[in-house]
């Protein structure tokens, strides 16, 4: 998948800014997410020769995080908890009822490119389980109703945009 | 009056947000403090009146007129009032020492901090030597909160023997054990606490640099986290020449990147060094050689916190609290299906029945407790004949359980404790970082074999394989996750056989 223009000019700075720092390879590509919404398979030699680095070795740290994608992702990201506390509290019924009213499974983005569905293992948020994360918020006690609302509160979002 | 609504994760999560915008709608600008941990009761909204700081909860932003309104007349007549929050027995009982200051005020403003005997552990540290310093911590009995449970003073000691120009404190905030959040609430209600405690381990074994390396899973401990050192540094509690002591201590925050392993020690550090984080095989000792081949203490938020008030109130105030070898106090967390869940500091020796019954009040759906799995996911599951040891590293250790960082997920009696078993294999399958065989393979076949033996083929014999691939795991694993992901299979199996072969809930 190509990238623009601009895209290549601020990954190549954030090259330039992350280089000298030790250890750079993480909050590099961290950056690079951040401001293009994923790591570009074009970037990975530009970022090996960056940081003198091969392009096995900074492609085997994109492929070994669950965090960094290589391709576009959706405009809003949703996390579903999968892990022990988020299960007691009937979180594999969330799961199923968010695959099924999305139609898409986890790792996969809706057609409208509106929402891509990811698992996550522990959100910190264990006293009040089931947890969901969208984006940069956690929302607790997320049963079927709840999720339905807060995917409604994502598409009313864009609408208004 | 003051109005306080915390900006916690888990308070936003239940709509704090709401509750503090209704607030200003009402001309009242609330302080947006840390939470106590009474996750039960948020969003909890408290407010200083001439006589005392009294709470209500949990609150949604259409109780705010009739709140106010109380305000002014009886609030002791609201619903939701729950009197002095300090007097809330569920906080009252315990013995705060890390979370002492958890909801106080705002975390990020050092003022407060200070007023509230900040950096005072520091004060003292910067007129004792790294010797005596290290000394400290020894006499304290702390050990690694973490889960592993080391003495955090002989850790230290290595590191300080070592003879290197560069030496890194790193701090282990990769709190990825589900049913844990005790990390979250000290980075998110008092985080210069953990800088304190990090400085001063830079003083103990001459270290310059520290980094904390934290979950991507907590964007808002990482913005608070940014901040209060951005204000360390301009206050000089952290950078050049400490308060004027010549010392010299760099802290960074960097963010991982969603993988479990990175909360193993020598992975982490892989991780930091921008690589795969791929576990280490030990010898040689982080102490030795840690980040970038240079002697590192690596210590978990709560051992490092825990040592602001070591070096504050001395070694012997907390060598007080706890019992046997397992002294201070534990951060208990209780989670999962409950009804009061919550942080919960105790001297170590609470029972698990006393925490689950007395304080969580039992389940959230209001059925049975069927078993209790403290320790994160290698924690084994507890039936109820196990809940009246004392939560103690070695009592735990003993039956193949673990305290581990002091999570605690109840489960009610609908849950499968077959699936769950079957889970604890599947999370190994998904996080192993793949470096040995028992635990990158084993997980993978641990999950074929639990099917097998649901579905009733060959049941006897897969039994015994599974058995057999559980001790294959335990002894050959690099480290703990392959190692103890055995741990909650093997107790599912022994404690509720019944759910593997279908016949009916009945325990054994």
């Amino acid at each position: 998948m190509g990238i623009s223009q601009n895209e290549r000019q601020s990954i190549s700075d954030l090259v330039d800014q992350h280089k000298d720092l030790p250890g750079a390879l993480l909050p590099l590509l961290h950056a690079i997410q951040n401001e293009v919404g994923y790591v570009p398979d074009s970037a990975v030699a530009h970022i090996a020769s960056g940081l003198n680095l091969s392009r096995a070795e900074v492609h085997g740290v994109i492929s070994f995080y669950h965090d960094f994608k290589t391709q576009p992702v959706g405009r809003n990201t949703v996390q579903i908890c999968r892990a022990e506390a988020c299960q007691s509290m009937g979180s594999r019924l969330l799961e199923a009822h968010a695959k099924e009213t999305l139609g898409i499974d986890y790792h996969e983005t809706t057609a409208d490119g509106s929402i891509s569905l990811e698992a996550v293992y522990c959100l910190g948020n264990c006293a009040c389980s089931p947890s969901v994360r969208i984006n940069d918020d956690v929302f607790a006690r997320v049963d079927q109703n709840r999720f339905d609302e807060l995917i409604a509160d994502i598409r009313g979002a864009e609408v208004r945009k | 009056m003051t109005f306080y609504i915390p900006q916690d994760t888990s308070a936003l999560a239940m709509g704090a947000e709401s509750v503090a915008r209704a607030l200003q709608a009402a001309g009242v600008e609330p302080v947006r403090n840390g939470s106590r941990g009474m996750f039960w009761l948020e969003p909890l909204l408290e407010v200083q009146t001439d006589q005392s700081r009294i709470a209500f909860g949990p609150v949604s932003s259409k109780d705010i007129p009739s709140i106010l309104d109380a305000l002014d007349a009886d609030p002791s007549a609201h619903s939701l009032y729950l009197g002095d929050v300090e007097q809330i027995p569920y906080l009252a009982s315990q013995q705060r020492l890390t979370y002492a200051r958890a909801g106080l005020g705002d975390p990020i403003c050092l003022d407060n901090y200070r007023k509230l005997n900040g950096f005072t552990g520091l004060k003292n540290a910067l007129t004792m030597t790294s010797q005596q310093i290290v000394d400290q911590v020894k006499d304290s009995g702390l050990r690694g909160r973490g889960g592993a449970a080391f003495p955090a003073g002989i850790k230290w000691q290595t590191v300080l023997d070592c003879d290197s120009a560069q030496k890194y404190i790193v701090c282990n905030a990769d709190e990825g054990d589900s049913g844990t959040f005790a990390d979250r609430l000290v980075m998110e209600s008092d985080p210069y606490q953990l800088i304190e405690g990090m400085c001063i381990a830079g003083l103990a074994v001459g270290a310059t640099q520290g980094y904390i390396y934290l979950r991507s899973e907590y964007p808002m401990a990482h913005k608070l986290l940014n901040i209060a050192i951005e204000r360390a540094v301009e206050a000089n509690f952290l950078g050049d020449n400490i308060q004027g002591c010549g010392k010299t201590f760099h802290l960074e925050v960097r963010l991982g990147a969603g993988a479990y392993i990175c909360g193993e020690e020598t992975s982490l550090l892989d991780s930091l060094e921008g690589k795969r984080g791929m576990v280490r095989a030990k010898p040689p000792l982080p102490a030795i050689e840690g980040l970038f081949g240079q002697p590192t203490v690596v210590n978990n938020v709560l051992t490092l916190a825990a040592i602001s008030t070591i070096l504050e109130q001395g070694a012997e105030t907390y060598q007080n609290f706890g019992m046997g070898r397992s002294r201070g106090t534990l951060a208990i967390q209780l989670a999962g299906n409950i009804k009061r869940g919550g942080l919960i500091e105790l001297a170590f020796g609470v029972t698990l029945r006393e925490v689950v019954e007395d304080y969580g009040q039992g389940t959230y759906s209001g059925r049975a407790i069927r078993a209790i799995q403290v320790g994160g996911p290698l924690g084994a599951f507890l039936p109820e004949s196990q809940w009246d040891m004392p939560m103690d590293y070695e009592a735990f250790a003993a039956i193949k359980a673990m305290i581990g960082h002091g999570g605690i997920v109840v489960f009610d009696d609908t849950a499968d404790m077959a699936a769950q078993a079957r889970f604890a294999m599947e999370f190994c399958a998904v996080e192993s970082c793949g470096k040995c065989t028992p635990c990158r393979i084993g997980s993978v076949r641990g999950v074929e074999v639990i099917d097998r033996i649901v579905a009733n083929k060959d049941r006897d014999n897969n039994l015994i394989l599974l058995h057999d691939l559980c001790d294959t795991m335990e002894l050959g694993s690099l480290c703990a996750m392959g190692g103890m992901t055995p741990f909650p299979v093997r107790s599912a199996l022994t404690h509720f056989m019944n759910d593997f072969t279908g016949e009916g809930k009945g325990d054994n």
